[in-house]
């Protein structure tokens, strides 16, 4: 359970790092601060998944090597154009909401609880990808994108859940890009992430 | 984005209170203006509940005819304080 | 807006403003008063968009989750406000796509402030405090612009940006108090950023001279704002162990604080687009912009 809920939270960290690298730059304004949202909604579930392993959630997300993080590949993708973006953005949700949805069954309350609290806030989330899914949809270079991303999508669920993956998204099952190795955009992610932090000695306020 | 409507936003502090005008937004469509309206006007659990519509949708009323003395409807009509001190006074000394 | 006839007159609409009163979007303008305020509005939304790219950087440098929360939070609010206030502009005649490419093209401009780099954490908690609280004091002031629209935004704005401050206190709080070279961080950075934040506020113009004075669209003097900064902030940043790099920095028994006059010339070089960061970051915005011309495009298809 811990290697779930360690992928889960570091999935929505680095996820929520690559959101939050839309600030200042998004195609409109609007999306500058809806993005933001959507980064500060995942930063804080990911506070919260790695409080329910640690005393020290910040200790927990900053202070490991990066071939320590147990994020899928997806996530650490620099992807730095709206129609990878929001291809990752929407595929993303669809695959959580099937993970999500089996943690709001487990037999941990404090796991089910926080997953039906976590699955409030990702409600909006998924309304925003599926209201941009509808407007780009006919966008060769979105439809491209999501083709590009699809193998790493399902490599955010385990092999059981891929199926249903497959059935919500409506594209066939192909061979996934695994969790375990890393991308190299993760080892510059980290560098970034981690060098205010890295730059005092550990246990320094900030 | 030109081209794109105006959508006038009234948000609702809190349940009771009347809807006031809090800003506008431009949006392609319904769908677009509310997920936006969201961020800007509740993104901090400020807003009840919003209104969203269309700015053509507003019929704006803004010019009256004010010719003739009418403050006999209002209360800044009357001025009741110079009399109200005469029939005080007079209750007073036949009381006396 | 109907078309007018004849011009409106300016010596009726002068008192009006002047004597207090507000104007709406439906109100017939004179074009001068509509020109300035265009102006002086977009500049503001133009600072606000600005500021968002030195931030950006320390976003994704957070050393804890909560930092990096808040100033997700605190730059979501300042790109809202730019939001609110090109509405504003655009209501007065200027749409966003004209402001956004008078600003990547450099004919229009923005606050001084936005020029200069961002080096360390120490910057993180000056700007969020002390910019910020530069900011604040003109944003109060604009509470009674004459234009009802722009002074109903700013009313969000204001209420938005309470936060702010506190967060940057919070930040250069903690590390005053945290290893000598945290504390070395933050006096490092005041010391770059004094001379800046003491230009901000504008080279001191006497409020009949002042065309944004006349209209009631400031309501406040550039010397006023500055003066009232160093009031509220000085003795806070020396109360803190902090020095402020300006050996002339004295409060009078009067109470005006006497400084060593600004560079005006660095803040004029700075302004007409010659600071150290502005061009490498209206050209960051002008590549995004242009990438992603096609998503707007697909905004308007039905």
């Amino acid at each position: 359970m811990n290697e779930l809920l360690l992928g889960l939270a570091d999935d929505e960290l680095i996820i929520g790092w690559r959101d939050s690298e839309w600030t200042g730059i998004a195609p409109m304004l609007e999306e500058d601060v809806a993005f933001s949202s959507i980064a500060q909604n995942e930063i804080g579930h990911a506070r919260a998944v790695y409080e329910l392993l640690t005393d020290d959630a910040d200790a927990l997300a900053l202070d490991r090597e990066p071939a320590e993080y147990r994020c899928a590949p997806l996530v650490e993708l620099r992807l730095l154009d709206w129609a990878h973006a929001i291809a990752r953005r929407w595929l993303y949700e669809q695959a959580d909401e099937i993970r999500i949805s089996a943690l709001r069954e487990d037999g941990d309350a404090r796991i089910a609880g926080l997953a039906a609290k976590i699955n409030r806030e990702e409600a909006y989330h998924r309304m925003h990808a599926e209201m941009w899914h509808e407007r780009l949809r006919d966008e060769l270079r979105f439809r491209d994108a999501v083709a590009e991303l699809w193998p790493y999508a399902l490599g955010v669920l385990p092999p059981a859940q891929r199926g249903e993956l497959a059935s919500r998204t409506g594209l066939a099952e192909v061979g996934a890009v695994e969790r375990g190795t890393h991308t190299d955009d993760l080892a510059q992610l980290w560098d970034e992430m981690t060098m205010v932090r890295r730059s005092q000695p550990a246990g320094t306020q900030w | 984005m030109s081209g794109e409507p105006v959508w006038e936003v009234f948000r609702q502090e809190r349940k009771g209170q009347p809807f006031e005008h809090a800003g506008s937004i431009v949006a392609p469509d319904a769908e677009f203006a509310e997920a936006w309206a969201r961020e800007q006007y509740g993104r901090r659990g400020e807003s009840a509940a919003l209104w969203l519509v269309p700015r053509s949708m507003v019929h704006v009323v803004d010019t009256w005819a004010d010719e003739f003395d009418l403050k006999y409807r209002r209360v800044d009509g009357y001025s009741i304080k110079a009399r109200l001190k005469e029939a005080r006074e007079r209750t007073a000394a036949r009381a006396g | 807006m109907a078309a007018a006839e004849k011009p409106v007159d300016e010596q009726a609409f002068l008192e009006v403003v002047q004597a207090g009163g507000q104007v709406e979007a439906t109100d017939r303008l004179p074009e001068e008063y509509r020109l300035k305020l265009i102006k002086f509005i977009e500049m503001h939304g133009n600072s606000e968009l600005m500021g968002v790219l030195p931030e950006r950087e320390w976003i994704l440098r957070a050393p804890t989750l909560r930092r990096k929360l808040a100033l997700t939070a605190k730059v979501q609010d300042e790109v809202g406000h730019a939001q609110l206030i090109y509405r504003v502009v655009e209501d007065l005649g200027k749409p966003r796509e004209q402001c956004l490419a008078d600003l990547v093209s450099g004919k229009s401009k923005f606050h001084n402030v936005f020029h200069y780099p961002t080096k360390t954490w120490g910057d993180v908690g000056v700007i969020a405090w002390l910019v910020d609280a530069a900011a604040i004091i003109s944003q109060k002031a604009l509470l009674k612009c004459s234009y009802a629209p722009y002074a109903r935004i700013m009313k969000k704005i204001c209420w938005e940006e309470s936060f702010h401050i506190l967060h940057g206190r919070d930040v250069i709080l903690t590390m005053v108090t945290g290893t000598p070279a945290q504390f070395e961080l933050v006096q490092e950075s005041l010391d770059r950023w004094w001379g800046p934040l003491m230009q901000f506020h504008g080279n001191p113009i006497p409020s009949d001279e002042d065309p944004m004075f006349l209209w009631r669209i400031k309501s406040q003097g550039n010397e006023e704002a500055r003066q009232q900064f160093l009031e509220g902030y000085v003795p806070q940043i020396w109360e803190l162990g902090l020095t402020v790099p300006d050996p002339k920095l004295r409060r009078r028994d009067d109470g005006v604080w006497e400084y060593t006059e600004p560079d005006w010339d660095e803040l004029r070089s700075v302004v007409t687009g010659h600071g150290p960061k502005t061009a490498e970051r209206l050209a960051f915005r002008a590549r995004f912009i242009e990438q992603e011309r096609w998503v707007r495009d697909a905004m308007l298809t039905a």
